[in-house]
C-alpha cells in the first residue's frame, strides 16, 4: 500500500514564522516567479468584501418566504433555482436548502475543515472555522446555541449537517410572525448571516 | 488513527465566540492569505482534495498552534514545494532567479470574476451504480481511514465511524476525495446524505430526537 509522504516534510518552516510576514513572503516569491498578479489578489479580496456575502443568502431566504413557487423550486433543484437568481460559483456548486420548522432546527458545520456556501454567504466568519465550533456543535448543539444567545423550545429537535463533501447547505430560518404582506426587500433585513447557518434566528420585527 | 483536524465531538473546547455580521477579514494578511491561495490554485498543480490534505498534514503541533489562515499558508507553502512550483531555496531565500514555466497560467485581474463564477463542480459521470435508496439502513466504515493510502485523506469523520443511520438523500456521483487527493484519479461514485441519530454517536446526547447528517460516499457505507 502506498504511504502518505507529506507527513514528515514541511517546507513551510523555511518561511518567516510571523503570519503577516509569511503571507507577504509567499506573495512576493510567487509574484517574482510570474505566478501571481497582485492586482488579481486585490480583485479577489474586493469580491468577497463588497460583492459576494450574506445579502445574497438573505435575498434567497426572503424570496423563499414570500414566493411559494420559488421554495418549491429550491426543494426540487436548488442549483437550478439559485442559478435563475444568478447565484452560483466557487464553493456553491451543489446546493441544498434545509428548512427550519417548529419541530426541527437545522445547523450547518464542517467539522473537518471550513466548507461553507460562499456564493450565498461569502467567506465564513471566524467562529465557524474555530476549533470550538467544529468540535462542539455536532455533540452539543444547544450548548453552542446558548453561546449565541439562542434558546430552542424544549420539544424541538436539532439536525446538524456536517458538510463532509462538496454539497453546501443553506438554512432557511422560520419566517417571523407579524411579517405577513411584507415586501421581499423588507424581509431581507430580518435575515442574518447566522440565521442561515443555524446559529441564529431571523430577527423579529420591532 | 485520525489526524488532528478531525475534531468533531472533541471535549475540552471553550465557548464559541460570535462576531459581527459584517466582518469579512479581521486583518489585511487574512485577506491576502485567502487571495494568494485562490490565485495559486489557478495554476492547476493541485485540486481541492490535495489542498485540504496539505492542511491536514501539518504537524499536530503546528495545526493546533496556527490560526486559520496560518494553516492555509502552511499548506500552500508545502504544496508549492512538493509540486515543484517553488524550490526550497526560493522559499528560504525569498528570491527567485527566473520566471516559472507556469507563468502563462497566472490568474490575471480581469479573469477573477469569471473564475470565481465558474466554480468547480465535483459531480462526474460514473460507472458505479447506486446500491442504496432513500430510507435504506446503512452502517459507516468502522475505521475512519483512507483504504487506498495509509494515512491518506478521507472525509469520514472519526466520530461517525461505525455508526448506524439511514440514507436521507442521494446527491449523484461525486469525485472521491480519498482517491483524488493522492493522484489516483477522480474515481467518482455515488454520494449520499446519511442521517444518524445523535444517540448513535454520543454517550450523552442533548435530546433524544437529535440527529446528525453527513455526506458520505458509497464506499464508506455497507448495508445493514
Amino acid at each position: 500500500m502506498p504511504h502518505d509522504h507529506h507527513d514528515h516534510d514541511h517546507p513551510h518552516a523555511l518561511l518567516p514564522p510571523a503570519p503577516a510576514l509569511r503571507v507577504r513572503a509567499l506573495e512576493t516569491i510567487l509574484t517574482q516567479k510570474g505566478l501571481v498578479d497582485p492586482a488579481a489578489l486585490d480583485v479577489i479580496i474586493d469580491t468577497y468584501e463588497n460583492k459576494i456575502g450574506p445579502r445574497n443568502g438573505a435575498h434567497v431566504v426572503a424570496k423563499a418566504w414570500s414566493d411559494p413557487a420559488f421554495i418549491d423550486a429550491l426543494r426540487a433543484d436548488a442549483d437550478a433555482a439559485l442559478l435563475e437568481l444568478g447565484y452560483y460559483g466557487r464553493q456553491g456548486e451543489h446546493m441544498v436548502v434545509v428548512e427550519n420548522t417548529t419541530d426541527t432546527h437545522n445547523i450547518v458545520v464542517c467539522t473537518l475543515c471550513s466548507c461553507y456556501p460562499w456564493p450565498l454567504l461569502g467567506i465564513p466568519p471566524g467562529w465557524y472555522k474555530s476549533d470550538a465550533y467544529r468540535a462542539r456543535v455536532v455533540r452539543e448543539p444547544r450548548a453552542v446555541l446558548a453561546d449565541f444567545g439562542v434558546t430552542l423550545p424544549a420539544d424541538s429537535s436539532v439536525r446538524v449537517w456536517d458538510s463532509t463533501a462538496e454539497v453546501r447547505y443553506l438554512v432557511i430560518p422560520m419566517r417571523p410572525e407579524g411579517t405577513e404582506g411584507w415586501s421581499e426587500a423588507a424581509l431581507m433585513d430580518l435575515v442574518t448571516r447566522d440565521s442561515m447557518i443555524g446559529t441564529g434566528l431571523a430577527k423579529v420585527p420591532a | 488513527m485520525s489526524r488532528v483536524h478531525d475534531m468533531g465531538g472533541r471535549f475540552g473546547e471553550g465557548p464559541v465566540v460570535p462576531d459581527a455580521d459584517d466582518v469579512v477579514f479581521y486583518t489585511d494578511w487574512h485577506a491576502r492569505a485567502l487571495a494568494v491561495t485562490l490565485a495559486a490554485g489557478s495554476l492547476g498543480k493541485w485540486n481541492i482534495d490535495v489542498s485540504r490534505h496539505a492542511r491536514e498534514s501539518l504537524s499536530p503541533k503546528d495545526y493546533m498552534a496556527f490560526s486559520y489562515y496560518e494553516k492555509w499558508m502552511g499548506g500552500l507553502a508545502d504544496m508549492l514545494v512538493h509540486r515543484g512550483v517553488l524550490t526550497r531555496e526560493e522559499m528560504a531565500d525569498q528570491t527567485v532567479t527566473q520566471i516559472s514555466d507556469l507563468a502563462d497560467k497566472k490568474l490575471t485581474a480581469d479573469q477573477v470574476a469569471v473564475v470565481l463564477a465558474r466554480g468547480g463542480p465535483a459531480t462526474r459521470d460514473s460507472d458505479v451504480a447506486p446500491v442504496f435508496s432513500v430510507g435504506d439502513a446503512v452502517m459507516t466504515r468502522r475505521i475512519a481511514e483512507n483504504v487506498l493510502v495509509a494515512g491518506g485523506h478521507t472525509r469520514l469523520p472519526k466520530y461517525a465511524a461505525g455508526a448506524r443511520g439511514r440514507i436521507l438523500r442521494y446527491h449523484g456521483t461525486h469525485i472521491l476525495p480519498d482517491s483524488n487527493a493522492h493522484g489516483l484519479g477522480e474515481a467518482p461514485e455515488p454520494l449520499y446524505a446519511v442521517i444518524v441519530p445523535a444517540s448513535e454517536l454520543w454517550q450523552h446526547p442533548e435530546h433524544p430526537r437529535d440527529e446528525v447528517v453527513l455526506d458520505l460516499w458509497q464506499s464508506y457505507l455497507e448495508p445493514l
